[in-house]
């Protein structure tokens, strides 16, 4: 009944809503940035028992927040299954969504939606139980495998096994929580998300030692934040908070002396901190909008340790995540 | 010669005023009518601008784009690489098999119930009054996810099945006709009892496997000896009624009936030398391969939806029989009818005049309940199409058009169908 009412709602916003393209302006006036999540996924966006959230994806929405307000805090989280999240960005009900959700062509097009970066790059996987013995994935053969609806993971499941020539049945639901629990109870034989999900749900389980991830990636699954299409000025700011997450970890900028780093002499840093130039204004911004941002949400180094690294129970090695210049993927744009 | 009286009125030419209420009327009509157009022509140009904006894709090309994911049941066949437009066929067959399914099976429970209620005997009545009082006042969904979580996730795993063996009732059931001396059809129970050696059917978290029977190519003259059997029965039917109401003597229809849609189609059948064999499942790897395999998630729907609906049901049924008074059974029994007849021609057929609206209803909201199955992963049509489907293309609206189009056709044509019954059951005035 909820889905059909944010479908319909989605409708009415989508004929009635004529065009207020100044996002910026509408959640200035707000006072609060409205940021969709998941409904639960340590690591990524998950409410403790307070009702606080955290995550990678939820600090980005902090950073954002930071940038405009100079205050994390002013964000409200709307927690979105995977098969409700478009319909709801798209309809305007949250500014930005940020929710574990792959970049695709299609999600970037026909969809109507931009994607701002990569705050993840992971990649689908595959976790079953232990007792089965089992060494790859092609030898599930056969094998009953639950899905999250609504997913490039569904999608990808097909196409794999399909091109291996393998039998299997797929059975989806609407949530992460029916999806775990189905597993859980032995409806499945597998249960196939992206890596990073799999190491946490299995966190969940009954029994967790009792399963086991498969070695294979079956997939490219770049994670990352989104925005409706149409409002360049909006873009812009999602696509430059990211970028400058990067920068500063790439520069030594930490939330620990990004006030001793003001005074820095070095003019990469003078630029990103906004000591020279006005390149916050260029986004709407103050001009001191990176210092907000790391002071209260860290570098991107430090989101990712904070959540998903060592120090965490997901102890995800940062691999493909780790900066360009030591070897990995993440290129922040340069400031200037 | 003119009368007056007979000379035609003078013919008055219409006067455009607005006090004429039959102008009026139609003047504000017309307005209204251009008022809705121009309103609904807005929505439709504001929404196609907006999702131009949004560079959002619009229009039905999406339908005939390859759907890409997996669906668990299909009456139809369906692969992956097949479209849209197949993947909302495979959802709506499978929305109509529960909503069909759960009618009847809420039907036969709901009536069970209802006249159990208002049985002479204490036990009977308590137990369904509790069946009812419980059934109604738990939300379906919590009941769906009773059946798949709490019962159905208890079953053993496929390597652990309960399996049940079918080979000792075929062959108790070939010795018994060998008995009464129908040689051809023990032999073709000893066939099938050569089919299925070992068990054959199975029931584990995966839901229950049956064998399955592989009709040959001579099976197509079975269904038509049962066709051609449910014909002839009609026109005896109708020929048995013109004649009793001619001379008053009776032909009994149900029995030559019964007897010709199950006699002629097994004649049919040993006359071409039983062309059917049974395909038993086995265990191949992680699942079962062969037979006919129904999902946990369409038993746990099907149930929940059936159970929930009877409890309702059995009210409605209740009420009916109530409703007639007793002085019509009465008025029966001083005519000399027997207690049969008394129910079959007195009571029911006025009962069914108070029954028959209400049970549409509940016959509507089975239909709509199924959109609950999406909890447990069934994939019916709004599963599918206004789920999955949506979500991959991001055209909400013509989905969320296309659905409700669709659950609105089912429900209408459900209403039309009960309807008719209605009129035929409706008390005939005379």
């Amino acid at each position: 009944m909820k889905r059909i009412l944010c479908a319909v709602a989605g409708l009415i916003a989508l004929g009635v809503g004529a065009g207020h393209a100044a996002t910026l302006d509408d959640v200035k006036a707000r006072g609060a940035l409205n940021c969709g999540v998941t409904q639960g996924l340590p690591g990524f966006s998950n409410p403790d028992d307070k009702g606080n959230w955290t995550g990678i994806d939820v600090d980005f929405c902090r950073a954002v927040a930071a940038a405009i307000f100079g205050d994390a805090t002013k964000v409200k989280f709307s927690p979105l299954s995977a098969k409700d999240r478009f319909t709801a960005l798209q309809s305007g009900g949250i500014d930005v969504l940020s929710r574990n959700t792959t970049w695709t062509m299609s999600r970037d097009t026909t969809l109507g939606f931009n994607f701002a970066g990569v705050m993840y790059y992971d990649g689908q996987g595959f976790l079953v139980r232990k007792s089965l013995n089992l060494k790859s994935v092609k030898d599930l053969a056969g094998a009953s495998i639950c899905v999250q609806t609504g997913t490039t993971n569904e999608l990808n499941v097909g196409d794999y096994f399909r091109t291996n020539n393998l039998k299997y049945e797929l059975i989806a639901f609407a949530t992460i929580d029916e999806t775990v629990k189905a597993y859980d109870s032995g409806r499945c034989d597998a249960f196939t998300s992206d890596q990073s999900q799999l190491y946490s749900v299995r966190l969940k389980l009954t029994n967790a030692n009792d399963h086991v991830v498969l070695p294979e990636v079956i997939s490219k699954e770049p994670l990352g934040p989104l925005v409706r299409h149409g409002d360049d000025q909006w873009f812009d700011l999602i696509k430059w908070t990211y970028f400058v997450l990067l920068n500063a970890e790439e520069l030594g900028v930490t939330s620990k002396n990004v006030d001793e780093m003001v005074n820095s002499q070095n003019p990469e840093i003078k630029r990103l901190l906004g000591s020279d130039g006005k390149y916050g204004e260029a986004v709407g911004v103050p001009n001191d909008w990176v210092v907000k941002i790391v002071k209260q949400v860290g570098n991107y180094g430090e989101i990712f340790d904070r959540n998903l690294g060592p120090a965490t129970p997901l102890a995800i090695n940062r691999g493909l995540n780790k900066l360009w210049t030591q070897g990995g993927l993440q290129y922040g744009m340069p400031v200037r | 010669m003119t009368d007056a009286r007979w000379s035609e009125p003078a013919p008055t030419r219409r006067r455009w005023s607005w006090t004429d209420p039959a102008l009026r009327s139609a003047v504000i009509q017309i307005a209204l009518g251009i008022a809705l157009i121009w309103l609904a022509w807005s929505f439709f140009a504001n929404a196609q601008a907006n999702l131009a904006r949004q560079g959002i894709a619009s229009g039905f090309g999406f339908l005939d784009n390859s759907a890409g994911f997996g669906i668990t049941q299909t009456l139809i066949p369906y692969s992956e690489s097949m479209s849209y437009g197949r993947a909302f066929l495979v959802g709506l067959l499978n929305t109509l098999l529960v909503a069909f399914l759960g009618i009847i099976l809420a039907t036969i429970l709901g009536f069970l119930v209802g006249v159990a209620r208002l049985s002479e005997n204490v036990v009977i009545k308590a137990l369904a009054s509790a069946y009812v009082e419980v059934t109604r006042n738990l939300p379906p969904l919590f009941q769906i996810l009773f059946w798949y979580l709490a019962v159905l996730a208890a079953m053993p795993n496929p390597r652990q099945s309960w399996g049940f063996g079918l080979q000792p009732l075929f062959n108790f059931l070939a010795d018994s006709f060998a008995g009464i001396g129908l040689a051809p059809v023990s032999s073709m129970f000893r066939a099938l009892a050569g089919d299925v050696a070992g068990p054959s059917v199975f029931v584990n978290n995966r839901g229950l496997v049956v064998p399955r029977p592989v009709f040959e190519s001579g099976f197509v003259w079975v269904v038509v000896a049962f066709f051609v059997a449910i014909v002839a029965s009609f026109l005896i039917a109708r020929w048995a009624k013109a004649r009793q109401l001619a001379t008053g003597q009776q032909f009994p229809v149900f029995w030559t009936g019964f007897g010709l849609i199950v006699g002629l189609p097994i004649v049919a059948c040993f006359a071409l030398g039983v062309p059917v064999t049974l395909e038993t499942p086995h265990l191949q790897g992680f699942n079962f391969v062969g037979g006919i395999r129904v999902i946990p998630e369409f038993v746990s729907l099907l149930l929940a939806l059936s159970i929930y609906t009877a409890g309702f049901i059995a009210e409605i049924v209740r009420a009916g029989i109530l409703a007639v008074s007793k002085g019509q059974t009465e008025a029966a029994k001083s005519l000399g009818l027997r207690s049969g007849p008394t129910l079959r021609l007195v009571v029911i057929p006025q009962a069914m005049r108070v029954i028959v609206p209400p049970l549409t209803s509940q016959y509507l909201n089975i239909t709509k309940n199924s959109t609950l199955g999406v909890a447990v992963g069934y994939p019916d049509l709004f599963a599918i199409f206004a789920g999955t489907t949506l979500n991959q293309t991001g055209q909400a609206i013509e989905i969320i058009a296309i659905t409700m189009a669709v659950y609105l056709a089912i429900s209408i044509l459900t209403s039309a169908l009960m309807g008719w019954y209605n009129k035929r059951v409706a008390l005939v005035e005379r």
